[in-house]
């Protein structure tokens, strides 16, 4: 019986999938695959540029590196770790993807990604609109006042930003600020009614952060650094992500 | 002060609600689930509900997370959307309810995408709307069957 074993001779070469397996705490289970296609048959991005996730894993484990790092699939996967969720051995594809988009040189990313990420690096408010901290800070305290003079009962409603101390820092999506500034409005006044002590930052209240899409760990980490460290100087218990 | 769903019981409007994938799967499960449903069905009444399948945890992501609303991909973005456009169209319901700025900001498009006659909304303005302190300016992503139920402050309009 011994004889039928197949030995594969010489040293076995290092892989993509290796690579990312010594880079995910626990390895990712990425050996593990029965090929049952759970993950492919409930991937919303299955079919997209002749991919879908089994497809991905299978490619990666026969090593083919050039091709799983040059796909422009691994932008069409939302990371959304559905595959995970259904699969039976657990098999962290979104890791998988994750890792093949750092593997593209940084200018060759998609540019619409790029561009929100570099807009977060330009300033300590990490928007992806670029927005400045002073600029949030106008316009916040602008479209506060309009609402306590044109609604009277919310007079008394607040938008603190940088309030030392308060329970909850709360994070902002950029759009509303920058392009719909009464959409901002019925959230304070939720938070009005219920009563609850909470603050923005006017450093680090952008909630999106491009820079973690884009696969770039060192801007992915500055823009969340700002954002938990101004949460951490001024006090406040929990961090509210909005996003 | 406290929510209720009284401005539906006769209108009807129907809602569904979009898990998103952030919130739910990948952080707070079934559980945080639960509690938006706790919330939708307080504001707009649990016969005005009307769920998509699979959801919850296990629901298909819209196709606005990963980046890819700014990826430039867009026909990739909407072939990937379809699947969540055909549960939100089998539900019949009049509106979406997102959680999330990319769940929200995809769902939009592709019903504008689609012509589909569906709204997208956010979770605030209906809590707003059903405490009755919904101004008109807040009502971006109203439809026609909704701008002018019990408007706070109706004389500030601008439109
Ligand atoms: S669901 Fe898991 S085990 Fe099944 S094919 Fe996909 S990765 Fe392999
Ligand atoms: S994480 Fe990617 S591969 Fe997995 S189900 Fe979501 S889109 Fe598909």
């Amino acid at each position: 019986m011994g004889e039928t074993s197949i030995a594969i001779k010489g040293k076995k070469r290092s892989s993509f999938k290796d690579k990312v397996k010594s880079i995910i705490p626990g390895g990712g289970n990425l050996d593990l695959c029965l090929t049952c296609g759970a993950c492919a048959s409930g991937c919303p991005a299955s079919g997209l540029e002749n991919m879908d996730p089994r497809k991905f894993l299978r490619m990666c484990a026969m090593g083919l590196d050039e091709e799983v790092t040059t796909t422009p699939w691994v932008w069409m996967c939302t990371m959304c770790q559905r595959c995970i969720y259904v699969c039976p051995m657990q098999i962290d594809i979104p890791q998988l993807v994750y890792n093949a988009r750092a593997a593209w040189p940084r200018d060759a990313r998609p540019k619409g990604i790029r561009d929100s990420c570099d807009m977060a690096m330009r300033n300590d408010s990490g928007s992806a609109m670029g927005t400045a901290p002073d600029d949030f800070v106008f316009v916040v305290e602008d479209v506060l006042a309009e609402y306590q003079e044109a609604q009277p009962e919310f007079k008394d409603m607040v938008a603190p930003i940088d309030k030392p101390g308060a329970h909850f820092f709360l994070n902002q999506n950029s759009r509303e600020p920058n392009t719909e500034p009464d959409e901002l409005v019925p959230l304070w006044k939720i938070l009005h009614l219920a009563g609850v002590d909470w603050t923005y930052g006017s450093r680090g209240w952008a909630a999106e952060n491009y820079c973690m899409f884009l696969a770039d760990d060192d801007c992915w980490k500055h823009v969340i650094k700002v954002s938990a460290e101004q949460a951490d100087q001024l006090g406040c218990k929990v961090f509210l992500n909005t996003e | 002060m406290k929510v209720n769903s009284e401005w539906n019981r006769e209108r009807k409007i129907k809602f569904t609600i979009q898990d998103p994938c952030q919130i739910v799967r990948k952080s707070y499960g079934d559980a945080v689930a639960e509690d938006l449903r706790f919330v939708v069905r307080s504001v707009v009444g649990a016969e005005n509900v009307i769920e998509m399948t699979p959801n919850k945890s296990n629901n298909y992501c819209c196709g606005g997370g990963g980046g890819f609303l700014q990826s430039g991909f867009t026909q990739g973005r909407h072939d990937y959307g379809r699947l969540k456009f055909e549960q939100i169209i089998a539900t019949g319901a009049d509106y979406c309810i997102a959680g999330c700025h990319n769940c929200h900001a995809q769902i939009h498009d592709l019903a504008h995408h689609h012509g589909a006659a569906y709204n997208t909304v956010h979770i605030w303005t209906l809590i707003c709307l059903s405490l009755g302190i919904l101004g008109p300016n807040e009502r971006a992503y109203l439809g026609d069957d909704l701008k002018d139920v019990d408007v706070f402050h109706p004389e500030t309009s601008l439109y």
